[in-house]
Formats: structure tokens, C-alpha cells, sequence
């Protein structure tokens, strides 16, 4: 069963073959012996699933199911669940427990979805390997056999992780810079960032409110289709949510490529992109071609100042975001305080791991009296810039095609000490971010035995194009089913 | 050295909005400490902003009634600082795009002319909660029932030059928030705080001298206390060739003290930004045309139509269209009795300084309404009771003993005996056993003496009617009598 796509499972169910009770339980048993090689959760829910399985065989029974219902899955420790302890991988939040449901737990709940655990994440979806995660780093599927711990990407990278570890069909994630995109390419799996406001923030954990996005990550396009019909819609609690009707993703997938037009960035064949990973990605285009997509370069001159617009704005937003974590009312106090001061200074300077203070003092600093203009101000007027770059390719192409990442998984330790080449792991998506686009990563192939993403871009609210796009490139490639060893 | 003193005033109103700016609590004041805070006014992560709308409504009403601009697109900043009541570490206001522009309100002064003072701008932002500092050994609480109310911050060109107009601004906005009915008005519960800028400058000369702010003033009273001291402060330092500091000043009402806060090179750095959770609020022309048609009479207009209308003196119309209950109050009880003076000094009078004594700011909340003070006033006017009489009228009703203007006249026996026969038998008695004070009067040429030692036969000539004869008839009769 560990094998199947969410589809699939969804089928099983609605036939009969097995209950909700029985795969939760297979499920449960899987992630209880597997996940000590990858670390890829946090928190499993073992009697809260079994009782919501249980609940969802009632559900069926009653002829209320939903293509979720039964289903096992796993949030990404970023989305709060009502009584579930929700960390963000930080020390910080180590035992708290929100008294509320974020809108997109919610949703799977209302569809009978089984969650079955909380995934391990970069501390407050800060990272790019999963490595600054309280809960320790998370390994990927891939490359295991070869007797080296590579890292899964991140922030997502406990979710990617654990959907290609077979530990679950399906994964929430969110996407920041690329924090979906990165680990679903370093991971083998398919994954889509939504165009900003499409899925409600309310309950996910902020890290830069202007960027971060909620979505979907899965084995099949099929799956990631299923996953956003859930998630999408307008909430009232969410003010950036966008109030715009929610088609069925999964009614266009079929669709056929034929005429679509493909543009690839010029500045995303660069030479930061290695031989290699330029021919996985390039053989994956002419897989689009073979099925009637014409394809054009197009430029993005304002690409390479994305990385640094990113990392003014998004620790900027973070700076203040992070300030509510002061030990007052929730999460890490430190022992003793003295007084106020020593009470905010010790609970931030324990609580926090290095890459969090990092990027709060870099965005404390990007905001300060006398800096603002030359940083936070000119930042967005790059992202301005950045926007209208993707505002005028996407007059002439139907969704763009480029690499994930510059190169496929990296050893764990690899980047830790050196925080500029991590950043730079995210140079092919962070611009997706800074423009509120989405877009989605599709396995395309492998690189000394390592998956390599396909990203494919869309303009807004383009997500059903997107999936169709990947699904049809599923119909005529195995990328997305190869297992690790 | 003659000086100028200029006043600029910054003043937060809460606005009287159900619930709170940001989430669905409510904003009930006295709850049980931290009964009124949701996920989103604690700050639990994840949890988002979503504005209401009311607040909206309220401030571009309050801009509609000052004449002011309207911010047609307005946005929200975050200002970052720490505090243990300030629960998302920043505090969610406006400041590059506010709500409500340019504007300006008129002040009556004592002289009788009115000034004009303008203001700068009003935001809308969030109040924060409370630090709790007593019954805690050794720590303090919090209590986040506050935190989210809805303010405006009200920022006033420094346009004032003494104590007494800064007093008469803020009573007047007072009046008009509390008019509008976008503010309770109640100052002892913090719906209204004030925050004073004080320079001094030579006097004409076209340059501000150096500015302190004083902070967090709660009554009228206080700001009072709190001006004069500070001028006084600096009137001290500059006399003697100082100079003043530019910082933040905390007073203390009960002491006349002021001490600093910060000066400005210890002054927090805000790093203000945009807040990313909340979208620009574009206001357009029907929203302020509903919100031009929801003005209810604004003090100003309703004064001259008192003076219009009632024949009132300014000073009168302007003391009562102040409060607008104390007008509806006013008017109700004029349309009853038809004796619109009368209710102006019972209300002006009596009333006011029992509400004043017994701290009651709402007459809404007084025991004795309009159609009651219409109905003793009628019984003035017909002379079923003294003026003595109706003040113990006016204590039953005032106490709430009972409502009825007639029952207590007849329960306490206060009907005026207007029986003329009755009454010349009671003076003939009186005058007979006074024949000393009856021949002093009668020898007495001076009509103001004369007049004066009447007054000594109103006494016993009270006590043999047991108050209740007709003073004004006694007077005539005695008259004729002793003229006789």
C-alpha cells in the first residue's frame, strides 16, 4: 500500500479492499520502523490518527466521504493543529500546543483526511537543508545506499522526505524562497508553491507574511491536484487570502500540451547550473516538445538581484514576525529571569538557533532609523522590478521552464558553515516568491544517481496549467515513481 | 524675558467599536483580566489580523465632523518595540498613509472668541494591554483585555498658547467623540489620553524653542496640572540660561511632579514597515457618504440651534449642546414644561453639580429624566410649590425615593397655601406679635432697608404656615398691611 498515490488509496477506500483503520495502522507501523534512518517527523500522532481513521471509516460509511477521506498524511510542524503540539522545528515552540487548528488543518479535517504526524522543517522554515532544525537534521531517501547522509532541502525537507520515503502519500508544505520547490527536486518528488493569497496563512506559522505560501507536495501532479482542492479558497481570517473562485485541479489534467507556449529564462541556464543537471532539464523540455509545446527563450534581466531583495525583505518580515516569541505568554522562558530585560535576552538567545537570530539581526538591521531606504525600501522596489520581469515574459509564454536547484543534493555539513552558499541554493526560485507566482517542482531525472527538479512557473492563478503541464510530463516519464533504495 | 507658550497635542480615543481593531473579542471594559483576549490578541503564531471595519467607519466620521481629509487609501505600519503588554512585539498603526488628513475644530475661549485649532493628521492603530504591577510579589501581570481596542491618535498642529486652550481643545473633542458616539467619553476608565508637546520661545519670535512631551495624561484636570507645571519647568531653566532638553516626560498628578522618561538619543527606533498582513484600506465615496449621512447634530450646530430655537444665552447652549445626552435631556424637558430657561438652570445648576458631586458623567444615568424635571418646573410655574419646595422635590426624585413629581409634593405636604384669607390671618397674628419690628419698619424711609426687614417677617410668617404659604403673596399682603 506504501506504494500508492493518494489517488489510489482513495480508490481502495471507496472500494472496500481495506479500511481506513487497517492503512492508517500499516502506515503508522511503516513510519514507526522507517523514519530512524531519515528523522523526517517530529511529532507522530499515533491514537489521534488511529481515532480520526476511525472516524473516517463513519464518515464513509454514512456516504459522506470525500476523495480525502481515510487517506493518511502528514503537516508540516509549521501548520498549527488543535492539541497537537506545533514546534516550527524551533526550541522555542518545543511544547506548545495551539488551542486552535490553522485553516488548512482545518480543511483536511472537515475532508476526513488522516493526519499522521507533524514533519521535521528548518527552524521557523529558515534553511535550505534542513539542517537548523531543534529537532536535528532530516536525511534524504536518496543516496542513503551509497553510505552518505545527504540533506532533503529545505525548509520542507521533513515532508519531502518523508513522501519519498513512502512514510506518507502526501505532505503539506510551505514555500518562502523555494521551501517546497528545493526539497521536492532533492527529494525526487512533485511539489507546487501556489500563487500568494490562493491558500489562507491563518494558523501557519509566519517567517516573511509577504512571501510565504501554503502547499502541496506529493509523489504524482495527480496527487498535488487532490492536495490543493483541499487547501485553496479564500478565509475571512486571512486578509491576504484572495476571494476567487477554487476550480477542480483535477478536471484540466488531462489536457492536452499541444501549442502551449514554453519559455526558459536565459539567466536560468547560467553557468551557476552544472552540465549535468542543464541536460536532465533539457531532455525534460523536449519531452514537452515531443508533445506539441513550442518553446522560446525568454530573459528575466532583473533575475539575479532576486537573492538579494530576498534576503533584505524576508528577514526584515521575520525580524518583527519572531518578536512575539519574548517568553511572556507561550513557548521557551529561560530559567530565572532577573528581570525583564534578562528574561527577553536569554529566552530569544537560548530559544533561537543560530540561523534565526542571524537573519533577525540582518532584518533588524535592514529597518533600522538611516538604513531603511538604502535597504528595505530599495528592496521592494527590486521586487517591483522582479515582478514586472515575469509581468512581460508571460505576454509571450504560457508558463516558464527552468531548473530547481544549481545542483542535486548536497552531503549534510556540506554548506553549514557557510550561509551565502546555502542562500544561493535557492537562486532559480526564490524570484517565483518576490513575484507571488506559483509554481511547481517535477522530477525530471537524476544526477549521479540523484533526482533532478523541473520547474515549471505560471502566472497568477495558473495553478491547474501547472498541474496539467506536470501531469501529462508524468504520463510520459517514471521520474516521479522511482523509489530509493 | 516675556515668552510664548506653545501646546501641541497628541490624543488617543478609544473608539467604542463592539469588538476589537484586529479580531472578533470584545472590548468591554472590567472584565476579568485576559477574558477578553483571543488567539490573535495574544499573539499565538499563525494567528492574523483582520481589520474592522466599524473602526473605519468611526475615524472618517470623526474626519467628516473636523473638516478634514479623508485618507482615500490608507495602510497599516508595524512599530516594533518590546513590552511585556504589547503582545506581537509591535504595535499594528498608521503612519505614512493615515485615515484622516488635514483638519481643524474651533475653540471657544474665555474671552468669548473663538480659535481655530488644526489638526495634523488622525490614525487608527491598536491600544495594548495592561501591566499589572500590584498583587504580584516580585513579578507582574498582564492583562491583554485592552490589547486590540481601537484607537485614534489625534494630532493637533501647535496651534495652542496657554493651559486654558489646550483644556478647552480637548474638552471640545471630548464633546464631540462622545457626540458622535464613537467614544464613551470616559476618561477615568482611559477612553481618552492625552499627550502634551510644551516649548517656550521668546515672545513674536517665529522660531519653536525646544519641545518635551508629557505622556499619558487621563483628566482634564491632570493635563492642566501637568501644562502649567511644565512651563513653569522650562519658564525656570530658560530664566537662568539653560536649555531645555528634547525628551519624554512622565507626571504625576497626585505629587505635581514630573520626571523624565527618555530623552531623544535614548528614543526607541520604531523600524516602522508596512505590515504585511494587512492590504491597503481603500475608502472609496459611497463609504463616506454613508458615513456623512450617519452624523448625528455636531455640538457646534446644535448650540446655535439652541440659541435659535430656545432662546438660550451662548454660555448655556454651549454647556449643554457639550454633552449630547444632557441636550436630548434639555430639549425633551423644554418641549414638555415650555419653559426653556427654567431647564437651563436646573440643569446648569442643580443637576450639574450633583452630577458633579456624586462623579456621574451620563444623565441618562440619573434617576430623575426629562418628563420629571418638566413636571416640577410645571408646578413651579403654577405656583403649587415654593422654590423652597421644589428643591425637596428635587432631592426625592434625584435620590430615586420616588418619581412622581405630585406624590411627593402631596406626601411631604409642600403644596403652597395660596388661600388669601388664610394667608392675611396668619400675617395679622405675626404682625401682632412683632410690634417692635412693625414700628421700626414703619419709621424706616430707605426702601432698601424697608425691603431688607421684610425678609424678618418671611421667617415666623413660614413657620406659622408651616412652609407652606405662598411666599409672593405673604409679600404683597405684609406690603399692604404695613403700609396701612
Amino acid at each position: 500500500m506504501h506504494n500508492k498515490s493518494v489517488a489510489e488509496l482513495s480508490r481502495e477506500l471507496e472500494s472496500g479492499k481495506i479500511s481506513s483503520v487497517e492503512l492508517t495502522q500499516q502506515f503508522l507501523d511503516r513510519l514507526k520502523q522507517e523514519d530512524g534512518k531519515y528523522n523526517s517527523f517530529i511529532t507522530v500522532c499515533e491514537d489521534q490518527a488511529l481515532a480520526d481513521a476511525k472516524a473516517a471509516d463513519d464518515m464513509r460509511a454514512a456516504g459522506r466521504a470525500t476523495p480525502w477521506t481515510g487517506v493518511p498524511f502528514a503537516h508540516k510542524d509549521i501548520f498549527c493543529t488543535n492539541g497537537t503540539r506545533t514546534t516550527c522545528g524551533s526550541k522555542m515552540l518545543e511544547n506548545f500546543v495551539p488551542p486552535y487548528d490553522a485553516t488548512v488543518a482545518e480543511k483536511f479535517k472537515a475532508a476526513g483526511a488522516v493526519c499522521l504526524g507533524k514533519t521535521n522543517m528548518d527552524e521557523f522554515a529558515m534553511g535550505s537543508s534542513n539542517e537548523s532544525s531543534h529537532f536535528g537534521a532530516v536525511t534524504n531517501p536518496w543516496g542513503l545506499s551509497s553510505g552518505q547522509k545527504r540533506v532533503p532541502g529545505g525548509s520542507s525537507g521533513g515532508s519531502a522526505a518523508a513522501v519519498a520515503a513512502r512514510l506518507v502519500p502526501a505532505a503539506t508544505g510551505t514555500d518562502t524562497g523555494g521551501s517546497i520547490r528545493q526539497p521536492a527536486a532533492l527529494c525526487g518528488i512533485s511539489g507546487l508553491k501556489p500563487t500568494y493569497g490562493r491558500v489562507s496563512r491563518y494558523g501557519m506559522i509566519a517567517f516573511a507574511s509577504s512571501l510565504d505560501q501554503g502547499g502541496t507536495m506529493a509523489r504524482t501532479a495527480e496527487d498535488n491536484a487532490l492536495m490543493l482542492n483541499v487547501m485553496a479558497g479564500f478565509d475571512p481570517r486571512d486578509s491576504t487570502s484572495i476571494d476567487r473562485e477554487v476550480p477542480d485541479y483535477t478536471a484540466t489534467l488531462d489536457q492536452s500540451l499541444k501549442g502551449m507556449k514554453i519559455g526558459l529564462p536565459r539567466e536560468y541556464f547560467s553557468d551557476q547550473l552544472s552540465p549535468a543537471m542543464a541536460e536532465q532539464v533539457r531532455n525534460a523540455i523536449s519531452e514537452y516538445e515531443k508533445q506539441g509545446a513550442i518553446v522560446q527563450e525568454v530573459s528575466l534581466p532583473n533575475a539575479k538581484l532576486a537573492i538579494a531583495a530576498y534576503y533584505v525583505i524576508a528577514p526584515a518580515e521575520a525580524s518583527a514576525n519572531l518578536s512575539r516569541f519574548d517568553g511572556v505568554r507561550y513557548g521557551y522562558r529561560c530559567e530565572d529571569p532577573k528581570d525583564l530585560m534578562d528574561m527577553y535576552t536569554r529566552t530569544r538567545a537560548e530559544g533561537f538557533g543560530n540561523e534565526v537570530k542571524r537573519r533577525i539581526l540582518v532584518g533588524t538591521y535592514a529597518l533600522s532609523h538611516g538604513y531603511y531606504d538604502a535597504y528595505y525600501l530599495q528592496a521592494q522596489k527590486v521586487r517591483r522590478l522582479i515582478q514586472q520581469d515575469f509581468i512581460n515574459a508571460f505576454k509571450d509564454v504560457d508558463v516558464l521552464m527552468s531548473p530547481v536547484t544549481p545542483s542535486p543534493a548536497f552531503a549534510q555539513g556540506e554548506k553549514t558553515t557557510d550561509p551565502v552558499a546555502m542562500y544561493l541554493e535557492d537562486v532559480f526560485t526564490i524570484a517565483i516568491n518576490l513575484a507571488g507566482l506559483p509554481a511547481m517542482s517535477v522530477p525530471a531525472g537524476f544526477v549521479d544517481g540523484l533526482p533532478v527538479g523541473l520547474q515549471i512557473i505560471g502566472d497568477h492563478f495558473s495553478e491547474a496549467r501547472l498541474l496539467n503541464a506536470a501531469h501529462q510530463f508524468q504520463q510520459a516519464t517514471d521520474w516521479h515513481l522511482r523509489e530509493p533504495k | 524675558m516675556q515668552w510664548d507658550i506653545v501646546i501641541g497635542l497628541e490624543i488617543h480615543v478609544q473608539l467604542a467599536t463592539r469588538t476589537k481593531i484586529f479580531s472578533g473579542s470584545s472590548t468591554a471594559y472590567g472584565a476579568e483580566p485576559n477574558t477578553q483576549a483571543n488567539a490573535v490578541d495574544l499573539a499565538m503564531p499563525g494567528t492574523l489580523p483582520v481589520p474592522n471595519e466599524n473602526a473605519f467607519r468611526y475615524a472618517v466620521m470623526f474626519g467628516l465632523a473636523t473638516n478634514a481629509e479623508i485618507g482615500r487609501r490608507s495602510m497599516f505600519e508595524r512599530k516594533n518595540y518590546f513590552y511585556p503588554d504589547l503582545p506581537k512585539g509591535y504595535q499594528t498603526t498608521q503612519l505614512a498613509q493615515p485615515i484622516v488628513g488635514p483638519g481643524h475644530m474651533d475653540i471657544d475661549l474665555p474671552s468669548g472668541d473663538t480659535k481655530r485649532v488644526r489638526i495634523h493628521h488622525a490614525h487608527l492603530e491598536e491600544d495594548a494591554g495592561k501591566s499589572l504591577h500590584e498583587d504580584f510579589h516580585g513579578m507582574s501581570g498582564i492583562d491583554l483585555n485592552r490589547a486590540g481596542t481601537p484607537l485614534i491618535e489625534v494630532v493637533t498642529e501647535p496651534d495652542m498658547n496657554s493651559a486654558e486652550e489646550a483644556v478647552a481643545f480637548a474638552k471640545k473633542l471630548h464633546s464631540l467623540v462622545t457626540s458622535l458616539g464613537i467614544c464613551d467619553g470616559d476618561m477615568s476608565q482611559g477612553s481618552m489620553r492625552f499627550d502634551v508637546n510644551i516649548s517656550l520661545k521668546p515672545k513674536g519670535s517665529d522660531e519653536l524653542g525646544t519641545r518635551t512631551e508629557t505622556k499619558n495624561l487621563n483628566s482634564f484636570r491632570f493635563m492642566e496640572q501637568a501644562i502649567h507645571h511644565e512651563v513653569e519647568r522650562q519658564l525656570d531653566i530658560l530664566e537662568d540660561g539653560g536649555r531645555i532638553v528634547q525628551e519624554t516626560r512622565l507626571y504625576n498628578g497626585d505629587r505635581d511632579e514630573s520626571r523624565s522618561m527618555r530623552t531623544k538619543e535614548e528614543a526607541n527606533d520604531y523600524r516602522y514597515f508596512p505590515c504585511p498582513d494587512l492590504l491597503p484600506v481603500e475608502i472609496d465615496d459611497s463609504f463616506i457618504e454613508e458615513a456623512r449621512n450617519s452624523l448625528p447634530e455636531l455640538p457646534d450646530e446644535r448650540k446655535a440651534r439652541l440659541m435659535e430655537e430656545y432662546d438660550l444665552n451662548s454660555a448655556d447652549a454651549s454647556t449643554i449642546s457639550s454633552d449630547s445626552n444632557m441636550a436630548n435631556f434639555f430639549e425633551e424637558a423644554s418641549r414638555r414644561c415650555g419653559e426653556p430657561k427654567l431647564v437651563a438652570n436646573w440643569l446648569n445648576g442643580e443637576i450639574a453639580s450633583r452630577m458633579n458631586q456624586e462623579n456621574i458623567r451620563n444623565i441618562a444615568l440619573a434617576f430623575i429624566g426629562p418628563d420629571v424635571i418638566a413636571s416640577l418646573i410645571t408646578r413651579i410655574k403654577d405656583s403649587t410649590i415654593s422654590s423652597a419646595g421644589a428643591k425637596k422635590v428635587f432631592d426625592a426624585l434625584w435620590t430615586g425615593e420616588n418619581d412622581s413629581v405630585d406624590a411627593i409634593i402631596e406626601d411631604k405636604g409642600l403644596k403652597q397655601v395660596s388661600d388669601t384669607g388664610a394667608l392675611e390671618t396668619m400675617v395679622d397674628e405675626v404682625l401682632a406679635s412683632m410690634p417692635e419690628q412693625v414700628e421700626q419698619y414703619q419709621n424706616e424711609d430707605n426702601p432698601k432697608k424697608r425691603k431688607k426687614m421684610l425678609g424678618g417677617f418671611m421667617g415666623p410668617l413660614m413657620k406659622a404656615s408651616k412652609g407652606q404659604g405662598n411666599p409672593k403673596l405673604f409679600n404683597e399682603i405684609l406690603v399692604r398691611k404695613l403700609g396701612e
